[in-house]
Formats: structure tokens, sequence, C-alpha cells
């Protein structure tokens, strides 16, 4: 490379490497926030309205943001919030308290973790909270004593919003939701979720209760735009200390050095094609990163199509590249039992019975295997769940005539077959042959 | 009181006693002479006639109902045993709201004649507890201090709407006010000790006697303070001080020289005593207190001068107050002229006397037997039955303890004027902590000494009571260095005393500390309160958006007039008659039914504000707002009694009191609101709520809400049903010219809506739910677009019909069809073929790897690379996630199931639409 004998560096090139390691995998690991969330200003406009309006006039409301995983709510939530603490008037006026449906699965831990976020345990001292009820009553209590205009608001932000919606009663949310239409502390309920029928699973009186304000956070991304925010990824941020990596970073991700690719353009459309999130595009990228070192200082097309080739590859293909030629064959005999039955489930013997016509047929290569054998190389495939047993008291019946389906599809078996190495031919032929 | 307590648990036997005589023939009653109650297993008998005092049992064990017994009556067979009597309240049985009119701390043993008329004064004869004795006193007259166990005072009565002075001819018509002679030998097996009225004797009668000459010479003094009564002038302060706390320092020096010279029972006593022993002192006894009160800051020094001479005397007296000075009332005016004088200047120095002398009469029970025994044991001295355990300690421990509570008896006495709290619980518990900020306020606008005082007492109070003592040396010698010669004198009898106290100190804090445990049950949760004020709306288009959020109450309810009126009536009624009753009330969410009854209720306040219909207690409970449907007993006693106990106990304790005829119950309304979440299997709650208000004695008004008109043939097995009754009301969704009409009203002529767009969205609104909280949510949201969408936020102008369609949009528009327009070209394509592999199958249901297949097919036809199958899988999860597919368990791998959640036409439409 070139670039290394440019010498005016003002750092060495292992130390400019593992800034821009640090700086990217921060980006791609969802460690900081962006300046700015990308292609939502008008979501980022409403919700910012919103809760500065808690935060300023102790207005209550609750929202849902909606949108598919990956679609950036956590990341809008979080940069609303950072914004609405950097105004001086809202800074110590806010009590944001966060809840995960996945933590806080049920009222009671979720109270717990309400009372200790809002510091209110000191109230009573050390004591430890004795029941649910009173807990709850404790809760309400200190809700209900505030008023608009002097209690500070609460910021409710309940991540995994429809696990909430599973609680009993939906007491919690009921609560919520309740004291936000009703002249107490005030308070804002801000749900995060990715399901879009999340109304649906609220009981009619909690319903009744939300205000009906959604954000829905769906990309209607470009192709065009995905590129950009590709290259804006990988791009060194301007206050880099090496002006001179810095520049030669950024050039070599210009749009001609991607574009003089077609290859790339293709991996990338695909991906696109695949996914628009941010979180898929990360895990690309991320895996490009990787391949960059001291000795590599910029990220070259081939290393996002070795990347792209990481991604895109099927999970159940290296198992099948390691299987004997045994276990393969009993594949290929399920295989064409599913052709034959059309995909109506098989047990072993049928399997083992298939696999003895092979044998006295076509076979050449492969000797005759004891039974025992093939009922261990059959039981290796179903702790690799290749197979699965369809009915659930396996103790009930003979493990030979357990029925069992195959979790593969046609392509997959003759992909590995392909890339089998040293694969026998007849089997090979056994396997491309319509039947048995 | 525990004596009662014990009583209790005894049989008790009644036997009528005397002549049976026949007073009305139509109802055969026969009246009886007397009544003879004996205990099971004891020989003593006790004798009850017409015109003793008596004590019925109650709900509360130590504290029995007080009556005055004017007649026994029965039928024929002489087993009805029933009473007509003259009923007498404690403070605590005085309805909270209204206990301020007092307008002075109530002494521990004061009762008031009672003139309502909502309490029945026919009473069972065998809930007779036994007989008490009831003094009166003049109206102007202080308590006699040194009282008993078992003497009550009344002074005032009470007609369920102010405390009056009493007429002391209701008190005198009959024969049995005089010191009651026949009962007190006959009193039951642990009756006090004998000697008790004969030490209490001359102390009270001496001291009704002087009075007027005191009032006059008090008057002399200073007309203000002297002419008024004990009660109002402390209401007087405490407003004064209130107002004060705006004012100059200046002011609150004088509203505090008022109070605490003026104030306590205790001078006036010293008064009366002085006066009434030596008559030729009079004047210079006047003069002393003139220049006490009027030119305090001038004779500060002077006194503490003439002080410095019996200074020994002067901190033992002050410290044991009132009972001492009584108990030593020797003829010999010489000896206590310099006492008097130092308690005095100690009650304007320190506000301790009025600190002492009032908390006798202060709220908790346990804490005011505390000290009225404190106070009556140096003077009565024999009390045998006393623990012997804190007697040492106390006569030390009053006076720490007395000068902490000055401090904070002012604040007391502020916070309850400006009705701040409603609990005397809460006040006694939370003055530990709250109270000493007002106090020290107090306390910094009066001399410097006191000041540093006040201080050390924070600090004191932060670091804990081990670090108080060795803490306080070197402040004090600070103290010392820097005050002038004349103020060391003064300083240094301070500082003596304050050491003596300060040794006292630690003992006594730590029973002090046992009294306000922190415990869930006392403690006051509150969000913390936020430094910067909220904004108040700035424009048009913000002020309608506070009007129209749902929490705003508006001035009236529109649109429910008729349902108010019929609530109104019904509750209004049940509480004019004293009866129960039940009512159920259905409705669709966001009807109206729990601000309409709110509004019943608050209207109903009013009315018996106004003394048009008795007085009544409202209870809400809210069946979501709790976690178990027997949690109902427990927040249902605790909002009656403020008691905490478990469910099942609750369940008892409410049981007993709904159902004994206990006297002097006001009307219980209780508003259960989501009822269908009362439901248990045994349904015993449901079935309890609706029993009480059957009862007889109940007079419990229960009004509950749910959801769906026929909930009770649903869910409620036939006996629940039954005692819910037929008086039922169904609030209809409202039509779009009610809303409209809501929403008129509630912007109450701020211009900010098109009419056309209101109209808009109250049709909308109607044709789906008629939830006005919808509407009014919608509106909100159209004015916040109205905002956005003009360029420069202070001319924002009118909400139009593109404002509320847009907001209409948003709430109602699914979002499906756009999630399907936003997903990636394989999610559409997986899509599409979920609906090929449907119709190929003609079922509504297929497998991951059937779809797979079409999915291969279909991308093959669009000209895409297909992808592998973990890909495909992740593509179907992702819809799976945002509900677009419905999926089975994901380790089901290729043999998951399929589902659309959306209809194949609309997945058609968004996906042409995307193609076009």
């Amino acid at each position: 490379m070139s670039k290394r004998k440019v010498k005016e560096t003002h750092m060495p090139v292992g130390e400019c490497i593992s800034q821009v390691q640090m700086i990217l995998r921060e980006r791609f690991c969802h460690q900081r926030l962006p300046e700015k969330p990308v292609g939502m200003e008008s979501q980022h406009k409403h919700l910012l309205e919103l809760l500065r309006r808690t935060a300023v006039h102790g207005e209550s409301n609750s929202v849902l943001i909606v949108g598919p995983r990956g679609s950036g709510k956590t990341m809008l939530l979080n940069c609303v919030l950072r914004e609405l603490l950097e105004v001086k008037d809202v800074n110590k006026n806010v009590l944001p308290v966060h809840l995960n449906g996945l933590l806080q699965t049920d009222d009671r831990i979720a109270l717990k973790e309400i009372t200790r976020q809002l510091n209110l345990e000191n109230v009573v001292g050390d004591k430890v909270f004795g029941s649910f009820a009173e807990n709850l009553a404790f809760l309400l209590e200190a809700l209900k004593k505030g008023d608009r205009s002097s209690s500070r608001p609460v910021l409710f932000i309940l991540d995994e919003f429809d696990l909430f919606a599973h609680h009993k009663n939906q007491t919690l949310l009921y609560n919520l939701l309740d004291v936000s239409q009703s002249a107490q502390a005030p308070v804002a309920v801000i749900g995060l979720t990715c399901r879009l029928d999340v109304l649906e699973l609220l009981e009619k009186r909690v319903k009744s209760r939300f205000s009906h304000r959604q954000i829905h956070l769906l990309s209607s991304l470009s192709f065009i735009q995905y590129l950009d925010n590709v290259r804006s990824q990988l791009s060194l941020p301007q206050d880099f200390p090496d002006t001179n990596f810095y520049d030669e970073w950024n050039d070599g991700i210009k749009v001609r050095h991607f574009s003089s690719y077609p290859q790339l353009v293709d991996v990338l459309q695909r991906h696109y094609n695949s996914s628009k999130d941010f979180r898929s595009l990360h895990l690309l990228l991320m895996l490009a990163l990787s391949r960059v070192s001291a000795s590599k200082p910029a990220i070259k097309p081939t290393d996002l199509l070795e990347a792209s080739r990481v991604c895109m590859v099927d999970s159940k293909a290296n198992i099948l590249h390691g299987l004997s030629i045994l276990e393969l064959c009993l594949i290929i005999a399920m295989k064409h039992l599913n052709d034959i039955y059309e995909g109506e489930p098989f047990n072993f013997q049928m399997v083992h019975n298939e696999f003895k016509k092979f044998l006295q047929r076509k076979s050449h290569s492969i000797h005759n295997f004891d039974k025992p054998v093939v009922i261990k190389a059959f039981e290796h495939l179903q702790q690799l769940e290749l197979i699965k047993s369809m009915d659930s008291s396996t103790a009930k019946i003979q493990k030979e005539y357990q029925l069992m389906k195959l979790l593969l599809d046609h392509s997959q078996i003759m992909e590995a077959l392909q890339k089998y190495p040293q694969c026998p031919t007849d089997v090979k032929q056994w396997a491309m042959s319509a039947f048995g | 009181m525990v004596r009662y307590f014990t009583r209790l648990r005894m049989r008790r036997i009644y036997k009528w006693g005397g002549r049976p005589y026949i007073f009305d023939r139509k109802l055969k009653s026969y009246g009886f002479e007397y009544l003879n109650m004996s205990v099971e297993g004891q020989e003593a008998v006790t004798t009850v006639t017409p015109g003793q005092y008596i004590l019925i049992e109650g709900n509360d064990d130590e504290y029995p109902f007080v009556a005055k017994l004017l007649k026994f009556f029965g039928d024929e067979s002489h087993k009805q045993k029933k009473a007509l009597v003259q009923w007498f309240l404690r403070l605590s049985e005085v309805p909270q709201n209204k206990k301020l009119l007092l307008g002075r701390s109530p002494h521990p043993q004061e009762i008031f004649y009672y003139l309502g008329r909502a309490c029945d004064n026919e009473i069972n004869a065998e809930s007779i507890l036994g007989t008490v004795d009831v003094q009166h006193v003049p109206e102007d007259t202080p308590f006699p201090e040194p009282g008993t166990k078992d003497t009550l005072y009344v002074k005032l009565s009470w007609d369920t709407k102010a405390f009056n002075v009493l007429d002391p001819v209701l008190m005198q018509d009959t024969p049995a006010s005089t010191p009651p002679k026949p009962a007190l030998p006959l009193f039951p097996p642990c009756a006090s000790p004998t000697a008790t009225p004969v030490s209490r004797g001359p102390v009270r009668r001496a001291l009704p006697t002087p009075d007027p000459t005191v009032m006059r010479r008090a008057g002399s003094v200073s007309d203000t303070r002297a002419t008024m009564s004990a009660g109002k002038r402390s209401t007087l302060e405490a407003e004064s001080i209130h107002s004060a706390s705006k004012l100059s320092a200046s002011k609150i020096l004088s509203a505090k020289r008022r109070g605490s010279a003026a104030d306590t029972p205790g001078v006036r006593k010293k008064l009366q005593l002085s006066i009434g022993a030596s008559p030729g002192k009079k004047m210079t006894r006047a003069d002393v207190l003139c220049e006490l009160l009027d030119e305090e800051m001038e004779s500060e020094k002077v006194i503490s001068l003439k002080l410095s001479s019996s200074v020994s005397h002067s901190l033992q007296h002050g410290c044991s107050l009132s009972p001492m000075r009584s108990g030593c009332k020797t003829p010999n005016g010489q000896r206590r002229f310099p006492w008097k004088l130092s308690s005095i200047s100690l009650d304007r120095l320190s506000p301790t006397a009025l600190g002492e002398q009032d908390l006798s009469r202060a709220t908790t029970p346990s804490r005011r037997k505390e000290s009225a025994m404190a106070i009556r044991k140096p003077a009565l001295g024999v009390l045998a039955e006393e623990d012997s355990e804190d007697s040492p300690m106390q006569p030390i421990a009053l006076t720490p303890r007395s000068k902490r509570k000055s401090a904070q008896l002012v604040s007391l006495r502020i916070r309850k004027q400006l009705n701040l709290l409603d609990n005397t619980q809460e006040l006694i518990s939370d003055g530990d902590d709250d109270c000493f900020v007002p106090s020290k306020k107090d306390l910094q606008s009066s001399s410097d000494e006191e000041k540093t005082d006040s201080e050390e007492e924070t600090r004191g109070r932060n670091c804990k009571t081990s670090v108080r003592t060795p803490c306080k040396t070197p402040s004090k010698k600070k103290d010392l260095q820097s005050s002038s010669d004349s103020e060391e004198e003064t300083m240094v009898r301070k500082t003596r005393g304050r050491n003596g106290k300060a040794s006292a100190r630690t003992p006594c804090k730590t029973p002090s500390k046992k009294v306000t445990p922190s415990t869930p049950r006392h403690a006051t949760p509150s969000i913390p309160s936020r430094t910067v004020p909220a904004r108040q709306p700035g424009n048009i288009l913000e002020e309608a958006r506070a009007r129209l959020h749902v929490s705003s109450v508006p001035e009236s309810l529109p649109c429910r007039e008729q349902e108010f009126q019929d609530i109104y009536n019904f509750v209004e009624s049940k509480v004019m008659d004293g009866t129960g009753g039940c009512m159920y009330i259905s409705g669709v969410p966001g009807t109206g039914k729990t601000a309409t009854i709110h509004e019943v209720i608050r209207c109903l306040q009013h009315a018996s504000d106004m003394d048009e219909i008795p007085t009544f207690r409202f209870i809400e409970i809210n069946g979501m707002k709790m976690t178990d449907p027997h949690q109902a007993y427990v927040q249902i006693l605790q909002k009656l009694t403020d008691q905490k106990v478990t469910a099942d106990h609750a369940a008892a304790l409410l049981e007993k009191r709904f159902s004994n005829p206990a006297p002097k119950k006001e009307t219980t309304v209780l508003l259960v609101d989501e009822l269908d979440l009362l439901w248990t299997r045994k349904q015993n709650v449901m079935y309890n709520l609706f029993d009480w208000p059957t009862r007889r004695h109940a007079r419990l008004v229960v009004l509950t809400i749910a959801n769906t008109m026929d909930l009770p043939e649903r869910i409620m097995i036939n006996r629940v049903a039954s005692r819910l009754g037929l008086t039922r009301m169904s609030f209809q969704p409202y039509s779009f010219k009610q809303l409209q009409q809501i929403i008129t009203s509630r912007l109450n002529k701020v211009k900010a809506f098109e009419e056309d767009a209101l109209q808009l969205v109250s049709r909308k609104v109607a044709a789906l739910s008629g939830d006005a909280r919808r509407c009014l949510d919608i509106c909100r949201r159209a004015t916040e677009i109205c905002e956005h969408s003009t360029s420069h936020p202070s001319s924002a102008g009118l909400v139009r019909m593109n404002h509320v369609m847009e907001a209409l949009d948003e709430m109602f528009s699914s979002s499906y069809i756009t999630a399907i327009r936003c997903a990636s070209l394989q999610e559409q394509l997986f899509l599409r073929a979920v609906i090929a592999e449907f119709r190929r199958l003609g079922l509504e249901e297929a497998t991951f790897q059937q779809v797979f297949v079409q999915h291969r097919a279909l991308s093959r036809v669009e000209g895409l690379q297909p992808i592998s199958v973990s890909e495909g899988l992740a593509v179907c999860q992702r819809l799976g996630a945002c509900r677009l597919l419905l999926l089975e368990a994901s380790r089901l791998d290729m043999l998951q199931r399929v589902r659309l959640n959306v209809s194949q036409d609309d997945v058609l439409y968004a996906l042409k639409a995307v193609r076009d």
C-alpha cells in the first residue's frame, strides 16, 4: 500500500488502527449514541416535544414507540432523553424510571424497581417492604400526593411494553396510565415495543386510559440512502487525532471505490433486500472491521465480500460437512422417504430399510453396517437436531419406531453433498436419483 | 384506661332493680329505677341509675362511648333492656375535617355534649360498661390540671357543625351531676383508689371562684389577650404567625411573645393562685406581668438578672411546671414569688411551658397518656399502680422533651390551622422530622442566644443522640467568650441548665424514638418536588391543550344531568334516612361513570357543609388498584379507621363494625370501582360488600361500577346478585352531540378549534366508541399538529379540518399497511410466498418449509438470488416479531407453522401499491 509511505502521520499506524477499531466498535455495538438519529426527524421532534411538555409544563402523557426490531426505538428515545436533559430547566426536574419487560416479569418486581429508582424507600428507612399490596398502595399514595405544578415529572420508560400487558390484570399499566389521566403527579409513560398489534393486548379499561399516541418507526430507506448509511457508519469522526490517516480512511470508502466493485454493490444490495435495519448492517461491518490490521490499514471491498459470505452462510451447512458417510447416507435415505411419502414422518426402521436397499443394489464402496451402529448414527443425527421426533411421549415407543421428521431442505442436502470432501460417487448418484 | 379493656373480657350480668312502672301502655314498655350490673364470678355489684354518666361499649376498647343515662325501659318480659341516653363525644369521634374547628388542642379527658340528631339515643342497656365521673367546666375556666383518669370534662357542645359553649343548664338539671356519691363505692373490681377524689377536690373547687377577677385583672394587662378564651387566642396566634411568615421578623416576634406569654393555662393559674392567696400583692404581680409581656426586649436583661438571684430554684421548678406548683401551694407568698417569675420568664425565653402544656393534650393516645402521667406524678405522687420502671426517668425527662416539643408545637399549630394535616396520627409521626424547619425560623427571629440554641438542636438532631453531649461543649465555650459580662451571667445559667438537660437528653430520646417508628404505615411517601415551577400555558393552543387534558377537572359535567340527578337522589335519600343500599352502575370505559359519582359526592359534601343533610363519609376503592380482591377489606378499614391489619382481620373488624348497633355512626358512602375484579371463586368479597348495607345498623351506601351491563347475571351467584338489588344504571356511550358539548364546555370560550373540526372529531369518536377520553386525546393531538404546522409558534391559529384529519389518521389508521410497505424486499417476498402457499393448500396455515419452497420460486421469478434457509428463517422471525405473521415456537425450526395476522387483501393491496 502506498498509504504507508506518506510519512506525515502524527501517530504510528498501529496506534491509528487501534483508535479506529475503538471508535467503530463503539458505534457498531451501540455503545455510543449517534449525534442525530438518521431518517426519523419527525418522530424525533414529536417525542421531544411531548417529553419537553411533560418536563416543563407538567403535562401527563402516554406514548408508544412501535417499530420492528433494530429500527432504532431505544436509540431514538435515548437521543431524546439526552437532548432533554441538556436543557437547563429540565435537567434536575425529571425522574426517569427504566423498566424492561424481560427483567420485570411481574408487577411485584416492577413495583419494587420503581420504588427503588424513585428513591422512595428512604421514606420508610431501611425497612424492607412487606407485601405486594402494601407496595402498590405505597406507590399510588406517593403519586397521588403530587400535583401538576409542584412535583417532579416522572418518566416511566417501559421497554418491551407488550410483556407488561401479560401481567395479571395489567395492574401496573392500569395504574400508570390512570395516573397519567388524572390530576396527580405528572408522569409520562413511554412504551417501546416491536409488536404492531400491541393495542389489542390492552384490556379495554387500560386501553381507554391510554392516549393512543403511537410513534411508528418504519424505515422507508432507499438503496442509495442505505449505501450512504454504510459509508457514514464506516467513516471516522472529524475529531480523529491523525488528520492524514483520517483523510486516507475516508477516501478509501468513497463512492467510486464502491461502484468500481460491482460485486460489492451486489452484496450490499442483497443485504439491503434482506433487511434494512442497522443491526444486520453493523454485524456485517463489524466482521469487515475485524480484518483491518496494522499491515492492512483500510477496509477493502474484499473484506466486505468476505464478511458478507460469513454472514450469509447457512447455519446447517457446517454441521452437514462434519457428518460421517453413514450419517450422510441416512439423511439421503430420509430425503427419499420424504419424496415418496410427501413429507410424512418416518421412523428408524423405514430409514434403515431404505439404506439397506441402497447397499444391496448400488453400493460398491460402502460396507454393510450392523444395525446398532446405524442406530447410533441415527441417534447422533437426532442429537444434532437434524431430525426431530414428532411425538412427545418418547418413552413409550421403541426407539426404532419413533416417528421423525427431517429438519433439512432439499437444497441444503444437495449443497452439502457438492461440498462434502471426497464423497463417494455412488452416494452422490443415489442422492441425485429420483426415487430410492 | 386499660381497665376497660380488661373488663371487656369478662362476662357481665345485668339485672333490673327497683319497681317497674309502665310509661307507655300502647307499647307495653316499662320503666325501671335502676340497673344492677355485676361481673361474673365477682361479688361487687354496680348500680346504675338514670342521671349518672355511663360508659358504653363501642368500637374502641380503650375509649368507650360516654353518655348520660336518662331512662331505663324494657318490655313486659323484662328480658329486653333498653336505655335512653344523652350522648357525649370524644374528640376522636368528631369527623377528621371538623376537628380543626375546635381551634385548640383538646384536653385528653375532654368530651363534648352532643346536640346532633344523627345518633340514635336509644341503646341496649347491656352495652353499658360502667359509670364515669363527668365534670362540667365553665367556658372560660381552664381544665383542672391534676385530673384523675376517671374524670372526664365537658366544656363545649358539638352539634355536628361547630363547637358551641355548653349551656350549664343542660348539665345541671340532673341530680347526679354533683360528684358521684353512690357510684364510686360500688365501682367495679378495679376501681381507682378512693384517695383520688379527695386530693382532687380542693383544687377543683378553688379554681372556678376567682375566675372573673382574674380575667379582669388580665384585661388590664392587655385587652386583646385577656378577653379571649384560650381556644380563640391560639387560633389567632397561629393565624398571625402564618401571615407573619411573609412579613417582617418583628411581627413574628410579637406573635410569639403573645403566644408564649399569655396562652398557657399555667400562667393563668398562677395568677389565680396568687390572687387567691394574697390579695395585697396583686398590684406588684400585675406590674411584673406588664413588664414581662410588653417590654420584652428591654426587660430581658433585667429579668435574667433577677433570675440569677434564684437560679437554682428557677431551673428546678421551671422544669416541673404547674403540677408541682399546685402541690406546693402554701400561704407563703414570699417564696412563691420568685418561682413564678422564673417560670414565666422561662415561658418567654424558650417556649417550654407552652409545649409541655399543650402536649399533654396532644394527639396519639400513647403519647398523651405518657405525658399526662408525667404531669400527674409529681402532683399526686401516690399512684401505686403505675409502673415503677419509668418513674425515675420522668421528672428529668420532662424538660428536654418539652423543650424540643415546644419547637414542634408552634409549627404543629400552624399546620393544623392551615389544614395541612388532616390526620392527627401523622401529626405526631411527622413532627420529629418536618416540623423543625418552621420552628427554627421562629427561633431565629428571637434573641441570639436562642438562635444558637436552636442551631445546636438541629445539629444534635442530625448527628443523633449519642453525639449530642460531646459536641455541645466547644460551641458553648465560644458563646461564652464572645458574650458581654451582663450576658455572661445568663449564659452561665443557661449552659448550666443545658448541661443538666444534655445529660438527661440521652436516656429520654430512646423511648421517644420508639414512638415514631419508621414503618410504612405512617410514612408519607411523595415524589420530590421540582426545582423550577411548571410553566403556565403561553398561547391559546397551549391553554386549550391544558383544558382538554383528561385530568383537568371541568367546572361541571355536561351531558350527564339525568344520571347525576338519579345518583344524587339515591345517595341523598339514603344519607337522610340513615339507611343503606346498593347501586350498580355500568357503562363502557370513558363514559364518565367515576367522574359523575365524584361530582355527586362533591355536591353532597357541599350540602352537608351547608347543613342541609347529615354528614357522611366517602370512601373509594378500586378493584384495579389492589393486588388481590381481599385487599378490599384492608383498604376500606384503613380509610375508615386508619388501622392497618391483615385481610382476614379487617374483614372481621368490618363485619363487627357494620353489624353491631353502634350508636353515633354517620353514613358511609362506599364507591367500588371496577367491581368485576373483586370476583373470587366463592364471591365472598362481593357478598360482604352487598350484604353490609342490608344490615340494620350499617348505614352503608355502596355504589359499584363496572363495564358490562349484565355483570350481576353473568358472574355473580344468586345470593350475591340478589343482595345487589335492582337499583341499576347504565351509562350510554356519548353521542356526537354530547361529545361536542363536552369539548366546547371544556374549552370554555377559548377559541382554538374550528366548529367543523370539532364536529368531525366527535362524530368519528361517537361512531367508534363514544369514549370521551379518546375524543379529548385526539383534540389535544390536533392542537399539537396545528402548532407544529405553523411556522412560528406565537402566531398559532385555529385548529382546522386538516389538522384534525391528520390526528385522526394517526390514531385510527392501522399501521400494518405502512409496515408492509416499509418492509425489506425479502420480507415482502415472503409474505407473497405465504399467500401463494395458502392458495395452493386452500388452508390459512402452512409450515415454514412449504412457504420457503414458494419463496424460492418467487425469488427466481423476480430475478433475485435465492437466500439460504437460515436467512429465510430470520426473515420469517422478523415478520413474526412485529406480528405480521403468527408463528409457532422457533425451536420447531423448519416445521413451525405460519399464519397471517393481516388479511390477505391488505397484504396484496400494500404490495401492489409498492410495485406501482
